[in-house]
């Protein structure tokens, strides 16, 4: 491109682009250096200097456990995409390198039951996990975000495997490979890319899930979106202790989040936009 | 070359996903449909039974119902008006040359990271919160009384958090959108004289509408199931005041245990995400056939 760039142009967008940056990012900045105050500091009005104090921490693990909820998001989220990737493999696998006339219109089934509003099917999924003992238990809950996350998952696997192209499978049947061996030795390797980001972006929708992980458990499979509910009735100075539990609660996915800005848009578009 | 082998082996490898789906979709929607139209209090068993459509009548002669439906309507175009606008706006930013880029990029996706309960309780007590809050320290800054967000504004406040959760998705993706147009073509328009706005309007917008379309379906699909920030911070109120349809189908199957009316609420949930999600299959089904 030799679209000449002033330096003036240059620094005008750059001093307007973080300011809006910082703008947006300020609550999250500000939870994380609150969570650095004592309970005394964080209401004395507005200050970007914590003392440094990492008393609110010790505190949300003391008083309530923490680590008990960090371990069921870890179990849940990634649990549920584990079990949705055994499910969707084959299906998307099958549907980019053998479709069929019907396979367009499975897929835009499949997305229109992820249209179907949660709240429509509360009532009948409670009852149904209260008969069978599911409530409050990790299995149910795995199983439930399985099954919401599903379409999605079928999606982006299958716009990833669409795109490998098929001329390598035809040569690979030429060469007499069956078709397991073509699966295992051939296509595996050029697949990976698309299933690891399928699970990571996956991962952090079912971390994020917060209408079934709060309404389906109490306290054995209750993960962090339950727990830091809890947080929703004020108890005495709390200030620096929700801060702290939402920077815990938030920090590993934020992480994982940088890193799959792509694959976001991809997925969650459908591969619409890319 | 599809033998008939590997046609029933596809068939085989499809099953689960097709079964799963299907059983999930259709079980418990049929209970939903069947319990809308019976009086069913777990409480109270005396009354139950069939009731034709009365829960469905609710919604005409129950103002709650109403207005949770007009508050799902308002906060769906609310937050769609502030981050699709906000979302070119950011995204027009981000495009420009500039240093730091990536990191820019960072801070202003991270919001989409934040799981929906801390970032509703976030934003009440550190942010909106009467006495204590950022706000609030703003406004006493300027000599001003602070604003009371959730007890005068509940659906504002909502609003609020909601767009800020929402507004880095819609950036992201009309930036991918506008990344991918041809630099060559911007150049030529430039040369041919063209503006800054004549090229936004001509140029630019066409080519970042289909982008457009996809952000106002998907965020319509979540925004119509807002759930978890108004849990945390009102409560659905004062009153009904921020109380969704999502939102009062829960309390009246969960803490009223009227599941007759729950689940009349539920159906019309169905209706209005059904009537989204046409338009939304429309345009993703386009997208396929390329």
């Amino acid at each position: 491109m030799a679209r000449a760039v002033t330096t003036r142009h240059k620094t005008i967008a750059t001093a307007a682009a973080w300011i809006a940056a910082l703008l947006i990012f300020f609550p999250i900045l500000y939870t994380i250096i609150t969570s650095f105050k004592s309970e005394q500091e964080a209401i004395q009005g507005f200050s970007l200097i914590p003392s440094g104090t990492l008393e609110s921490y010790s505190e949300v693990q003391a008083q309530s456990g923490y680590f008990k909820f960090f371990l069921n998001s870890v179990i849940l989220s990634v649990g549920s995409t584990v079990l949705a990737l055994v499910v969707a493999v084959p299906a998307a696998w099958s549907m980019a390198f053998s479709p069929t006339r019907r396979t367009k219109d499975i897929l835009m089934w499949m997305l229109s039951t992820k249209m179907m509003p949660a709240v429509a099917v509360l009532f009948p999924i409670y009852l149904i996990f209260r008969d069978t003992g599911l409530l409050d238990s990790r299995i149910g809950l795995t199983i439930m975000l399985m099954l919401i996350n599903l379409p999605i998952v079928v999606w982006m696997l299958y716009t990833y495997f669409r795109e490998i192209p098929g001329e390598i499978l035809e040569a690979a049947r030429m060469d007499g490979a069956s078709l397991w061996n073509e699966i295992i030795h051939v296509l595996t390797p050029m697949a990976v890319p698309g299933i690891a980001s399928t699970m990571l972006l996956n991962i952090i929708l079912a971390w994020n899930e917060a209408f079934w992980t709060i309404r389906l458990t109490t306290t054995d499979a209750a993960p962090l979106t339950a727990f830091i509910s809890s947080f929703s009735s004020p108890q005495g100075l709390f200030w620096a202790k929700l801060s702290a539990a939402s920077t815990l609660a938030i920090a590993p996915i934020l992480i994982m989040g940088w890193f799959s800005q792509k694959q976001l848009v991809r997925g969650l578009t459908f591969g619409a936009v890319k | 070359m599809a033998t008939q082998q590997t046609r029933s082996l596809a068939r085989f490898m499809m099953a689960p996903s097709v079964i799963l789906l299907f059983v999930w979709m259709i079980v418990p929607l049929a209970f939903t449909l069947w319990f809308s139209f019976q009086q069913y209090n777990p409480l109270n068993p005396i009354r139950d039974g069939f009731v034709g459509f009365s829960n469905y009548a609710l919604f005409y002669s129950n103002p709650a119902f109403l207005q949770s439906i007009l508050n799902t309507l308002i906060i769906v175009v609310a937050v769609l008006a502030i981050t699709v606008v906000g979302g070119i706006l950011l995204a027009l930013l981000l495009d420009q040359p500039m240093w730091g880029q990536g990191f820019v990029r960072i801070l202003v996706i991270s919001p989409f990271f934040v799981m929906p309960p801390v970032a509703a309780l976030v934003w009440k007590n550190m942010i909106m919160h009467p006495q204590y809050g950022v706000f609030a320290d703003i406004a006493r800054f300027f000599g001003m009384e602070p604003i009371d967000w959730f007890g005068q504004h509940p659906l504002t406040s909502i609003i609020i958090i909601v767009a800020w959760q929402w507004l880095p998705f819609a950036t992201l993706i009309l930036l991918t959108a506008l990344q991918s147009l041809d630099g060559e073509q911007k150049e030529a328009a430039e040369m041919d004289g063209a503006g800054f706005l004549s090229r936004f309007w001509y140029l630019t917008l066409p080519h970042m509408s289909r982008a457009i379309t996809v952000v106002i379906l998907i965020q319509t699909i979540f925004l119509l199931s807002v759930y978890a920030e108004i849990l945390v911070t009102t409560n659905g109120g004062p009153g009904y005041a921020s109380t969704n349809l999502p939102f009062l189908v829960y309390q009246k199957a969960l803490l009223e245990f009227k599941i007759g009316q729950a689940s009349a609420g539920g159906i019309i949930a169905v209706i209005l995400a059904n009537i989204v999600a046409f338009f939304a299959m429309r345009a993703v089904g386009k997208n396929l056939d390329k």
